[in-house]
């Protein structure tokens, strides 16, 4: 291919193009406006939870019918936290994340000219636009948006009669996350075989930053587990549409007795978690990955124990395969096989105790720059330690027992994979944005976007801890009628307060990302003065990444700070010194 | 109003975007690059690290201090060992918690950039790392032990004397069912399902009602669809042509013979009974998807109907009938008893979704799942009087909550428990309904 910039027209530059880099600005603006819907749905259902039964105009205005004199119909309510989780999960976080810097990173940092096949990486985005359009468009539908929670668990997904939003709204829900996985999978395996065969010369995979290494196993889970959320769906839409029954028995709903026999409800939930749990790795391992280049290179200092740290993603994705009936303790399945889900999922602790322990030891003795990525960087590492400490609790079957579908869980979630991912991407942001748009966003609006963000994302979501602890369930419209969780019902209103200002807080990145694009300083080739190749490229794009010949590796990507070299950084394609030892 | 808000966020967007332009003008004046931190900005950030620590621990000790004893004592016997349990976990998280992000604050602080200093070069310490393997391994190995002891021990088979309580779930609300004086729980099907049998409790008059109300409801449905008037006005026309007009087709063949007399006065009187429903003016016009919807439903009131046709009667091993033993079960609505110290094994079924029993004061729960009953066991401790008076309310009550979402009205599907001595449960018992005495 080469430099081939032969002039384009704008559907084949900006619409349906080929082209990697701007194939990840696709993905990346698509799930910036999904990661604004679905924030303001939970803004919304915030404020019925804070203020139970209080009128809000800005209810009204939005939600029309569905806030009648601007208080939250309970349906809605439902049905926002439906897709409000829907979304974030995989529009934002797995589309989002993934899509946008796996196919920014992959090609730039291992020395390829494009992906494998830029035509299959054109149909992941597209299928995952129309995917998106078809689950916000399924809000407007009669009946509501699916209304079953994220998990969609059947009888209440498959039944129209047990709640509005399984009618049309359902409908669409599967259709949309139908598509989306073939997305997904066209991502995957593109990113998979780039990954495997076009590394530029000398980029062995012991070279690989761990970005990268990062992004294959991801795209690895995806391929094994996505699939299999596809089964349950179409057994799903059978029972729905066909008559069959493969999650129905023994109902009688609607004053009659349904035909149904013989299904099992707790075969979709099997099927179901055999993709959730690693989807919830396939969420937090591009952050991770992110973080540690962003980590390394901004505390000009090499990742400490790179091959541990390479070890313990390989760890966490096999043994995310293995955990998925920790979902399932209370769900009649026999408790033997419950202790066993026990046993696996404790062990990813120590994989993950590993890469925590890693982090801070890289910043330790460095040298740190306070980039806004820098900052979000750390900030991922508190969150994940974090909410990967609340984790051991709800592992432990005896305590889940208690702590199951409670605030508790709400929280341990959102900190370790919400605000760990979110935190990931906005890093990735903030670190790449001059490879992306060739400018630089401001830094000051960068601080001020971090601090305001950690402080309300632990503002939201830590005390969530305390309302679970005692015993408010989630997903209710009004908790205030029970008596005995009075005591943790103030919380109620400063959770909803630090949301409200969280989101808020966010437009400060919305107006630096989208001035930075059209007004932002102009940015200089290597500005973080990083080691990786994606620096070596030229500001302005151009097909094919490199001029000329593609750069060859003579070194892995964490020379930072090395005694042997005069600057404390060495890019990747610098050979080796006399009489050096490379890695 | 909204014009007036759309305005400000047009207003503030453009005032933004001038401060920006200024900012970036006296930028470049200064020859400053976004990607250079100044030293200012440095200690600046340094010095929130710090201060987001010190607020961020101070919160989370406040949160322990006012909300730490999130629920009452634990009012069952496993309850008891869950709490410890959760005490001894929370006390090694909490401690790695502090021990971890103190680190982490701590450090961007006193390595913040210094131009002047380089990093060391660091590239890993096998020791160091087979430390924090093995250290943490070990604690887990320990968290685990001691939580599926706690867990072997809680689902474990119940004793033989405990009493079996079954509760039944449905949008939105929960039914208990003790077994009568046989200690038996009569058989259920769900296709007996009545308002008055709401358990689906199976007997032989239960079965004969439900077979009789069938029916009934079929005929019903089908007098409606007999007396449709495009219905008729089309049967009407095809007798006619049977009758007069079948060669004005031009049939040949097998088709085209005449009709036999027992046929033909078949037919007449038919067409003599349309006629004089047609002429009534009782004949109704339906829609045809209304029409199809009703043939619809006398299909599937007909699967039920032979569904019910098919249950058949059982023995039980110590020789009752399976129809028998289901006529002295008490059904308890509004709020259930327990007696104190006495083990219960619940049994949870449910009639449409998956509902959840939550009791979080017993640390019990256990999803409901149709087509497949599930188990609990747990022993109550504390009464409900005591717990009043331990947490001085007198208006406290035990709670059995939905914890899965299961419709519209989840966040109100509740029923209180009450725990009391065995008099008193005793004697609360033999009040409750008989299965059967509601019947009449």
């Amino acid at each position: 291919m080469g430099n081939t910039n032969h002039k384009e027209s704008f559907v084949s530059k900006f619409v349906f193009t080929q082209d990697h880099k701007m194939i990840s600005k696709q993905f990346l603006i698509t799930a910036i406006f999904m990661g604004i819907a679905g924030v303001m749905m939970s803004v919304f259902f915030r404020l019925q939870l804070g203020w139970p039964g209080e009128s809000f105009a800005i209810l009204e205005t939005f939600m029309g019918k569905w806030a009648p004199n601007g208080v939250l119909d309970r349906n809605a309510y439902l049905a926002l936290t439906t897709i409000h989780g829907t979304i974030m999960v995989f529009f934002v976080l797995t589309a989002g994340l993934s899509g946008t810097f796996s196919n920014l990173l992959i090609p730039l940092q291992i020395g390829a000219r494009d992906m494998a096949s830029g035509f299959l990486n054109m149909l992941s985005y597209w299928f995952f636009a129309v995917s998106s359009v078809m689950m916000l468009f399924s809000l407007l539908v009669e009946g509501g948006a699916a209304s079953a929670g994220w998990t969609i668990y059947p009888p209440l997904s498959v039944l129209p009669q047990a709640i509005p939003g399984s009618g049309m709204g359902m409908t669409l829900w599967l259709l949309s996350m139908t598509l989306f996985v073939v997305s997904s999978l066209l991502g995957s395996l593109n990113y998979i075989v780039t990954i495997i065969n076009l590394r530029t010369k000398g980029m062995s995979m012991t070279r690989l930053p761990l970005t990268i290494w990062a992004f294959f196993i991801t795209a690895i889970l995806g391929v094994l587990s996505f699939p299999v959320l596809v089964s349950a769906i179409v057994l799903l839409m059978m029972d729905r549409m066909m008559g069959t029954a493969f999650y129905l028995s023994d109902i009688f709903i609607g004053g009659e007795a349904l035909d149904a026999t013989g299904g099992s409800p707790i075969l979709f939930q099997h099927l179901f978690w055999f993709l959730g749990h690693p989807e919830v790795y396939i969420v937090l391992l591009p952050a991770l990955g992110i973080s540690s280049e962003v980590i390394a290179t901004n505390s000009r200092k090499p990742i400490f124990g790179y091959k541990a740290m390479v070890g313990s993603l390989m760890a966490i994705g096999f043994l995310s395969f293995i955990v998925w009936a920790h979902h399932m303790f209370i769900t009649g399945m026999n408790p033997f096989l419950g202790s066993v889900f026990v046993f696996t999922t404790l062990l990813i602790a120590i994989p993950s105790a590993v890469k925590a322990f890693n982090y801070i030891t890289t910043l330790w003795k460095g040298n740190l720059r306070f980039t806004p990525a820098m900052l979000f960087s750390i900030g991922l590492v508190s969150t994940f330690v974090t909410g990967g400490l609340t984790g051991i609790i709800l592992a432990d079957s005896a305590l889940d027992v208690t702590l199951h579908d409670t605030y508790f869980v709400v929280g341990h979630f959102h900190i370790v994979m919400g605000l760990s991912a979110i935190f990931g991407m906005f890093a990735g942001v903030y670190h790449w944005f001059s490879k992306m748009f060739g400018t630089m966003m401001n830094t000051k609006l960068g601080f001020a976007h971090f601090w305001l963000t950690i402080t309300c994302g632990y503002g939201v979501f830590f005390p969530m801890h305390f309302v679970g602890l005692a015993g408010a369930p989630r997903r209710y419209y009004n908790s205030s009628s029970f008596d005995f969780l009075s005591e943790t019902a103030d919380l109620q209103p400063i959770i909803s307060v630090f949301a409200i200002i969280g989101s808020l807080s966010q437009l400060i990145f919305l107006f630096n990302f989208f001035y930075s694009i059209f007004r932002g300083q102009k940015a200089v080739q290597n500005p973080w003065k990083s080691n990786t190749l994606e620096w070596t490229t030229p500001v302005e794009h151009i097909h094919g990444n490199w001029p000329g010949a593609l750069p060859e590796v003579h070194r892995w990507a964490y020379d930072y700070s090395n005694p042997a070299h005069e600057e404390d950084f060495v890019l990747q394609s610098t050979p080796l010194k006399d009489g050096e030892i490379g890695h | 109003m909204k014009l007036l808000i759309l305005l400000v966020i047009v207003v503030g967007v453009i005032a933004l975007a001038q401060l920006a332009k200024i900012y970036q003008l006296s930028a470049r004046l200064r020859g400053h690059r976004e990607e250079e931190i100044s030293e200012a900005d440095t200690r600046m950030n340094g010095a929130l690290w710090i201060v987001f620590m010190i607020v961020f621990y101070a919160t989370t000790i406040w949160q322990f201090v006012r909300y730490g004893d999130y629920l009452p004592p634990a009012a069952s016997a496993h309850g008891e060992s869950v709490d410890t349990l959760m005490n001894f976990n929370l006390a090694i998280i909490i401690f790695v918690f502090f021990v971890v992000n103190t680190l982490l604050f701590i450090f961007p602080y006193k390595y913040r950039y210094n131009k002047n200093r380089k990093a060391l070069f660091l590239l890993h310490d096998s020791k160091l790392e087979l430390i924090w393997t093995v250290v943490p391994s070990i604690v887990l190995a320990v968290i685990i032990i001691f939580g599926l002891k706690t867990w072997t021990e809680m689902t474990g088979p119940a004793s033989d004397d405990a009493i079996r309580i079954e509760i039944y779930s449905k949008q939105f609300d929960w039914t208990a069912r003790y077994s009568g004086d046989d200690g038996q729980f009569g058989a259920t099907d769900f296709n007996l399902i009545t308002p008055s049998n709401p358990l689906g409790i199976i007997t032989e008059e239960g079965v004969m009602l439900a077979n009789v109300k069938l029916t009934e409801k079929i005929d019903n449905l089908q007098a409606i669809l007999d007396i449709e008037k495009v219905h008729l006005l089309t049967e009407k026309a095809e007798i006619e042509a049977t009758l007069h007009g079948g060669d004005a087709h031009g049939h040949d063949g097998a088709d085209s013979h005449e009709p036999s007399p027992d046929h033909t006065a078949h037919l007449e009187s038919r067409l003599h009974d349309i006629e004089t429903v047609l002429s009534s003016g009782e004949a109704l016009v339906m829609t045809e998807a209304a029409y199809e919807a009703k043939e619809d439903k006398i299909y599937r009131l007909e699967r039920h109907l032979q569904r019910i046709l098919e249950l058949q009667p059982y023995k039980f091993s110590d020789g009752l009938g399976s129809w028998e033993v289901g006529k002295d079960d008490r059904i308890v609505k509004g709020e259930f008893h327990l007696p104190i110290g006495r083990e219960i094994e619940f049994i949870f079924r449910s009639r449409d979704v998956i509902h959840s029993a939550f009791m979080p004061h017993f640390r019990a729960q256990m999803n409901t799942v149709p087509g497949l009953p599930t188990r609990f066991k747990l022993t109550p401790t504390i009464t409900t009087d005591s717990m009043r008076t331990i947490l001085d309310n007198p208006d406290f009550n035990y709670i059995l909550l939905c914890n899965k979402i299961c419709g519209s009205a989840h966040f109100n599907m509740a029923m209180d428990i009450v725990v009391e001595s065995q008099e008193k449960y005793d004697a609360w018992l033999a009040e409750q309904k008989v299965y059967t005495a509601e019947q009449n």
